[in-house]
């Protein structure tokens, strides 16, 4: 017999005699508590638990975030961004920078990790990526990683700035996941953010940057 | 670090948790960094929930466990087939040889010269560690905690927060003498430093190993959770992942894992959520630009199917490892992790400990607590881990003819016959009226002649003064005749 | 007991209970109640237990105390002598038979009669059936003195500063803590002061003070400085063990303040006569 059939034939005698537990899941319990009546009120509720960890949040409109975010790269002295320019947001930044005298060059995710990891590493100060929406209830940005945005993007550079659209804030995980019928199908990594990298593991005091981003910034699109 | 590493860690026996908590108990920093750390711990969790949001969501968390360990069997195999169809390879192990065994397969499979891990429990358990060590393969830890820990050869003295026990300063000696860093207690720099040596090595890993925090079988998802992107760091740089978590970890639902979710993290460190939920169901696809080629999953039972078998032990098995029951324990906050000298301290390893290693193995650690009742009021999934001690207790002083067939390992290994029969006389005495009348009457009569000297409670008590005469005597002076009967 | 592990295995136990909610009490005062004296306060402070009695004479029960009463089983209990304990626990379940309520001047006693006995019992129906029918009517001195007798006192007492430990048993199984409270706030010259740390365990634990020596006593050193740094004059509890083990560490340190059961400090408070000895 292999190990499996060993373990699972001992946790089968233990369970002689007995029957399953009913699913007697009460979604009321996770998600009463944790309802906000329109978008304003979910906007309070994720700007104040992720400030709290220092998250920082620009809140602007579609038409001018790429100006906000070229305004934050710059006052900190970065000239280079990491973004999907093929996708319609990287689209609309590049063409936004075109004939700037002054600008970041863009440059995308576009290789295999082995390909650049030591670059990735070392010299990409900033990275843009979009958020699939974010939650109310944890101050949670909600991130679903491509492959034009791929899991390391909002890891590795020390600054992440995350574009989020306000109408995709909602109220709680368990909301997100019935509404979207995550449980039909994950993607490969899934991924719930809610502030910069950060460590309490030296005598509890908080200190932020510890593997991932130092800084968070989220691009608030409040009319969109 | 290479060489360092291969120093074994200096283990203190679980046989000897006595001794141990001697040691601690006259260490005045670790007295002081335990106290204040796990105020700071209760504090934080009280802030975050509120007894109408806390008891509700402790039931459901109660249900969603008690639910999945009633179809543990299936569940697993669901979770594997789920698994096995999203790209990732399942192991089973039944013993830590077994599960290092599967790692270092694949580790020579893929000749890994390195190994960077985030902080897994189980792999404590597995002594991973050491055993790629022993291959001539480095395994470093990459959660700032456990990497304090790991470069003094330590072993995690809080499952959540590994380098609890240490302050400010002793870390700045630790890095000072390791890493060649000038002195500084600023905790920012401090951490800037294990950043700055850390991130060279996730580059440079062959394999990323994790735990897991929830398996969802639903899904064939993974969940884990953490603050400092390490974890993200070793599931998702080198190019093969193993996680490694022990075979009771799995949930049923994706959304089973919300209300689990959310009490771990509150919990834990009083955090609405922490700062990553990673879910991972499978290695890279074709189109995908990072993560793992290979993703592994080693479930390992290592005497959990023991717990199992019984249903009130089988509790034990709820565990979600959030350290709640370590910060409000009067005993862990006084002894510190490392006196239990086992895997998992404080009330939960006093009794997960005992399927891990067999009773034999931890017999004093059912005995270390006051029975105090503050790990089963704060457990968020409702362990009655009183109850659990007591019923430890109940095993351990088992006489060896009454062993019974139930597998825990080590029954009776605290058997007394001495002790056995000073309890055999407190029943006749506290059972035959006559004969308590008699003690109860020398006793109080012969008051003054009570030893200076009374075995362990005059080390911290004046000596036991009874009164001059008993209440039953007291009674039955005051009330008439007919109050003072069996009424039968 | 309600609370079953779902799948009926043959040891399926309770989960751990969530805070005791408030019972419901008896809506009327009884004539007629037991008193359990306990172990300890029969042979240590046996006049706790009698100005338990007296307390409870007026406000006018009949206070019944049966001669063959002994110990509720719990040290044995909690050290894992179950069979012991059962026996024990056995002889007392015989001397309560009458439907009146019965009255423990002890939080963690009340709580093995109330929470442990039917767990005792559960494999024999007709001791099962005595031992929830009593666990039904067992009630801490405290509680049954606010609850049930409603106890309308007058302080008698000078202004006193004192600090209230409650075991954790007590506590955590009957709410004494709460109880004990209520009672104290309605003496007007009575100033409660919290200390720090106030739910954490003084170290007692039955046994686990003789087995574990060295760590219960770094536990009741914690205790007595916490007690000290509170500024009482006086310490109170409603459960002898800890009386014994707290009392006994301060004497031993020549440390802390003048300690004493509850019924005892009650009954002085509001007993004019007693104030004025």
């Amino acid at each position: 017999m292999s190990a499996r059939e060993r373990i699972l034939a001992k946790l089968r005698s233990g369970l002689a005699g007995s029957i399953p537990r009913p699913d007697d899941f009460e979604p009321a319990v996770v998600t009463e508590p944790w309802r906000y009546p329109d978008r304003a009120a979910r906007i309070e509720r994720l700007v104040e638990l992720m400030s709290a960890v220092q998250t920082r949040f620009e809140r602007t409109t579609r038409a001018d975030w790429p100006t906000r975010v070229l305004d934050l790269l710059e006052a900190r002295g970065i000239d280079r961004l990491l973004v999907a320019t093929g996708m319609a947001h990287g689209a609309r930044l590049a063409a936004h920078i075109e004939g700037l005298a002054k600008a970041p060059s863009l440059f995308a995710y576009d290789r295999p990790i082995e390909a650049w990891k030591s670059e990735l590493f070392d010299s990409v100060p900033a990275s843009l990526t979009t958020t699939r929406g974010a939650i109310a209830a944890t101050g949670s940005l909600i991130l679903w990683p491509s492959a034009d945005e791929p899991r390391l993007m909002s890891l590795v550079p020390p600054l992440h700035i995350a574009l989020l659209e306000a109408s995709r804030i909602q109220d709680n995980l368990h909301e997100v996941i019935e509404t979207e019928g995550w449980a039909a199908g994950m993607p490969t990594n899934a991924l719930l953010i809610s502030g910069p990298s950060k460590t309490a593991d030296i005598e509890q005091v908080l200190a932020y940057g510890a593997h991932g981003p130092a800084e968070l910034v989220v691009v608030l699109l409040e009319d969109a | 670090m290479n060489q360092a590493a291969r120093i074994p860690a200096v283990e203190l026996s679980s046989r000897q948790l006595k001794a141990n908590a001697h040691e601690a108990l006259n260490d005045a920093q670790l007295r002081t960094n335990m106290r204040t750390a796990m105020d700071s711990l209760i504090a934080k969790r009280l802030a975050v929930m509120p007894e109408a949001e806390r008891e509700p969501l402790r039931e459901l968390g109660n249900h969603v466990r008690a639910r999945a360990l009633s179809k543990l069997p299936e569940l697993l195999e669901r979770l594997e087939a789920r698994l096995t169809a999203n790209g990732v390879q399942v192991h089973w192990a039944e013993t830590v040889e077994e599960a290092n065994a599967v790692v270092l397969d694949i580790a020579r499979r893929r000749r890994a010269r390195a190994v960077i891990k985030g902080k897994s429990m189980v792999s404590e358990e597995m002594e991973m560690n050491e055993a790629l060590e022993a291959e001539g393969i480095e395994s470093l830890e990459s959660d700032m905690g456990e990497y304090i820990i790991q470069l003094d050869h330590e072993k995690p003295t809080h499952i959540i927060m590994p380098a609890i026990h240490k302050n400010a300063r002793q870390v700045a000696k630790l890095f000072e003498q390791h890493l060649g860093e000038p002195y500084t207690e600023d905790v920012d720099e401090l951490i800037q430093t294990g950043r700055r040596v850390l991130r060279k090595k996730f580059l440079d890993a062959d394999i990323g190993v994790s735990g897991v925090n929830f398996a969802i079988a639903e899904t064939g998802t993974l969940l884990l959770v953490e603050n400092e992107g390490n974890g993200r760091m070793s599931t998702t740089v080198p190019p093969v992942h193993i996680a490694v978590t022990g075979i009771e970890k799995v949930v049923e639902n994706l959304r089973d894992v919300v209300p689990l979710l959310s009490l771990l993290t509150r919990s834990a460190l009083g955090q609405p959520i922490t700062t990553y939920v990673n879910m991972i169901s499978g290695p890279r696809k074709a189109e995908e630009r990072d993560g793992p080629e290979e993703v592994h999953l080693v479930l390992l039972d290592n005497g959990r199917s023991q717990a199992f078998m019984d249903a009130e032990l089988r509790q034990t098995l709820n565990c979600i490892r959030c350290g709640a029951c370590m910060n409000h324990c009067p005993v862990y906050t006084r002894i510190g992790g490392r006196a239990y000298g086992t895997v998992y301290p404080g009330p939960i390893g006093a009794i997960i400990s005992p399927h891990l290693v067999g009773l034999e193995n931890a017999p004093d650690h059912p005995s270390a607590s006051s029975l105090c009742g503050a790990c089963g009021e704060v457990c968020p999934v409702k362990i009655p881990i009183p109850d659990i001690l007591r019923r430890l207790r109940e095993e351990n002083v088992k006489p060896p003819a009454a062993a019974s067939a139930h597998p825990l390992r080590g029954q009776g290994s605290k058997y007394s016959p001495g002790e056995r029969s000073l309890w055999r006389m407190w029943v006749r005495l506290y059972t035959s009226p006559r004969l308590y009348r008699a003690f109860s009457f020398a006793l109080t009569r012969l008051r003054r002649l009570t030893p200076a000297r009374l075995g362990p409670w005059t080390l911290n008590h004046a000596p036991p003064r009874p009164a001059s005469r008993s209440l039953h005597e007291l009674a039955r002076e005051h009330l008439d005749h007919d109050r003072r009967g069996a009424d039968r | 007991m309600s609370e079953m592990f779902f799948d009926a295995a043959p040891n399926a136990t309770r989960v751990a209970p969530a805070r005791p909610l408030p019972r419901d009490y008896p809506a009327t005062k009884p004539g007629d109640v037991y008193l359990f004296g306990t172990c300890v306060v029969d042979l240590f402070y046996p006049e706790a237990g009698l100005d338990a009695i007296r307390l409870l004479e007026r406000e006018g029960v009949r206070v019944h105390f049966p001669d063959q009463q002994s110990c509720c089983g719990q040290p044995a209990y909690t050290s894992g002598y179950t069979d012991e304990a059962r026996a024990v626990a056995r002889a007392q379940l015989a001397l309560f038979e009458r439907d009146y309520p019965l009255v423990v001047p002890s939080g963690s006693c009340a709580g093995m009669f109330r929470h442990h006995y039917p767990a005792l019992f559960a494999d024999d129906p007709v001791l099962l059936a005595r031992a929830q029918a009593l666990a039904e009517r067992t009630f801490e001195l405290a509680e049954f003195l606010l609850e049930v007798c409603r106890v309308q006192w007058r302080d008698q007492g000078p202004p006193v500063a004192v600090a209230l430990h409650t075991s954790c048993s007590a506590r955590r199984e009957m709410n004494t803590h709460l109880h004990v409270r209520a009672l104290l706030d309605r003496l007007d010259n009575v100033e409660r002061r919290e200390h720090d740390h106030e739910s954490e365990c003084c170290g007692f634990g039955g046994t686990f003070c003789v087995r574990m020596p060295e760590i219960s006593g770094a536990m009741v050193a914690n205790k007595v400085e916490s007690l000290e740094r509170s500024g009482a004059a006086r310490m109170v509890t409603a459960d002898g063990g800890c009386l014994m083990n707290i009392s006994g560490a301060m004497e031993k340190r020549a440390a802390g303040m003048p300690s004493e059961h509850l019924a005892s400090f009650l009954w002085r408070r509001t007993n004019p006569a007693a104030v004025s000895q």
